[in-house]
């Protein structure tokens, strides 16, 4: 390495080691906990072989309807509530957005287990990239964080649709990660079954120029009308607003008063 | 779904992907750019399966790097070509393939301008012009067509306008934008991107 030796440049190993003399252990900095998986173990087919069509009924917690766009005065989280395990409904609250830091927001879709393993190892991540180098990790090297697990197990069966959404020094933040280590940054994602009606929604009342007002009411209804049209999302409306100064908790309203709302204004 | 084209001329080499990043029947991005730097004249686009087209590019882009930190120089494109072919092989036959498809595109100051294709079979074949996707199906034989090795910058462009107007026409799924650059001695050139307008 011509320029290496030259330049004298002391690696950090190797710096470490003469501070602290030899006999400490190296410095792990690994950011993900691996799993240790025998030799010709297949996750994935052994997953599709405990499903309907193998015959065993162990359904996956999978279904939902969430959304994420930005505006002029930030970023808008909305979110249903219902966990599916095949037909059977196991939660009508489950919680889909993880509060990583007052900065950082994640939803979920898609295995349950999965988002709410793989999202908090990121909350943890974000918590020690902050201890680590006294600031704030940025909304896209937590959303690479988050892909580069992913790619981890790439073939495995895990199953995540999530947005990481955040404000730090370059604005409001909004990332797309999923189980096949896809990361793209936009403006406006919808994820999970209800996803499709969701986009239908949002994507004709979308205006740059919305009032705060305006902008939860689009969350809320790209969420209800998707709930209305697809079976496995339902529940309640989590909404979120990401601010400059942090995420604030909007509401959380039942998804068939809403829809009955709606209705009643149709006629 | 998606489509690179490359063409090459005498001194430059003509190149043009898709914008949109889809997931089944969405749209997630309008906007997205499948072209990768992965040095000053040297171009890789890629499409494929989701994830892995944008993890193995950016592997290949910072090994790409790294050959030039270590050893004070770039390599050239037919070095990063085979570099990539080789990097492609060896995951083939792995638990975890790469299913990219490539174009790999760089001027070099001996050889001149080179345009390499190369599938997620690991095939590397250098050639004067060539497409990926199911555009390629429509577009290919337009450029067996008119492609002669002394095109001029603006022909290439008009050629490239040609083949995207044809997809506009008889493609069956919408691709409104696409990125263009162009790679030069001078290096890589961004050119407006090509907005195919109605129905013919």
């Amino acid at each position: 390495m011509a320029l290496f030796d030259v330049s004298g440049y002391k690696s950090h190993s190797e710096l470490r080691g003469q501070i602290l003399g030899t006999g400490v252990g190296h410095l792990i900095d690994r950011p993900n906990q691996q799993f240790s998986v025998p030799v010709g173990v297949d996750p994935s087919g052994f997953l599709k072989s405990c499903s309907r069509e193998g015959g065993v009924s162990i359904d996956l917690n999978h279904g939902t309807t969430t959304l994420a766009f930005t505006f002029r005065h930030g970023v808008i989280v909305a979110v249903d509530s219902r966990a599916s395990a095949g037909s059977y409904i196991a939660s009508k609250e489950a919680n889909k957005v993880i509060e990583i830091n007052p900065y950082l927001l994640g939803t979920m879709s898609g295995s349950a287990a999965d988002c709410q393993y793989w999202e908090r190892l990121l909350a943890k991540e974000c918590r020690l990239y902050k201890l680590r180098n006294k600031q704030r990790i940025s909304v896209s090297a937590a959303s690479k964080l988050l892909c580069n697990m992913m790619l981890g197990y790439r073939g495995m069966g895990l199953s995540m649709g999530s947005m990481i959404v955040g404000w730090d020094n370059k604005g409001p933040g909004l990332y797309y990660v999923d189980d096949n280590a896809t990361r793209l940054s936009g403006r406006m994602f919808s994820t999970g079954c209800g996803s499709s009606y969701a986009y239908g929604v949002i994507d004709s009342g979308y205006r740059e120029d919305m009032t705060v007002e305006e902008a939860y009411e689009l969350g809320r209804r790209g969420i209800t009308h998707a709930t209305h049209r697809d079976a496995y999302s339902g529940g309640v409306v989590n909404l979120y607003h990401m601010q400059e100064d942090g995420w604030i908790k909007v509401c959380k309203e039942d998804v068939s008063e809403l829809i009955h709302r709606y209705r009643k204004d149709m006629f | 779904m998606e489509y690179l084209i490359g063409i090459q001329g005498q001194d430059f080499v003509l190149v043009a992907a898709d914008n949109i990043a889809a997931n089944s029947i969405i749209q997630m991005k309008q906007d997205q750019d499948k072209m990768f730097k992965l040095s000053d004249k040297i171009l890789l686009l890629c499409v494929g399966e989701a994830g892995d087209t944008v993890q193995f590019a950016e592997y290949i882009q910072k090994n790409i790097q790294l050959y030039k930190m270590r050893n004070g120089y770039e390599l050239s494109p037919k070095a990063a070509a085979n570099f990539t072919r080789k990097n492609l092989a060896d995951y083939l036959r792995s638990r975890t393939p790469y299913h990219v498809n490539l174009l790999l595109a760089g001027f070099d100051e001996t050889d001149g301008p080179g345009l390499y294709y190369m599938d997620h079979l690991s095939a590397l074949a250098k050639a004067p012009f060539a497409a990926h996707g199911y555009g390629a199906y429509l577009t290919l034989s337009i450029l067996d067509r008119y492609y002669r090795p002394d095109l001029t910058r603006d022909e290439a462009v008009d050629l490239l306008k040609k083949c995207i107007e044809e997809l506009n026409k008889r493609f069956i799924l919408n691709l409104p934008s696409f990125s263009v650059r162009l790679i030069d001695k001078e290096g890589i050139h961004d050119l407006e991107k090509l907005m195919p307008v109605g129905a013919k």
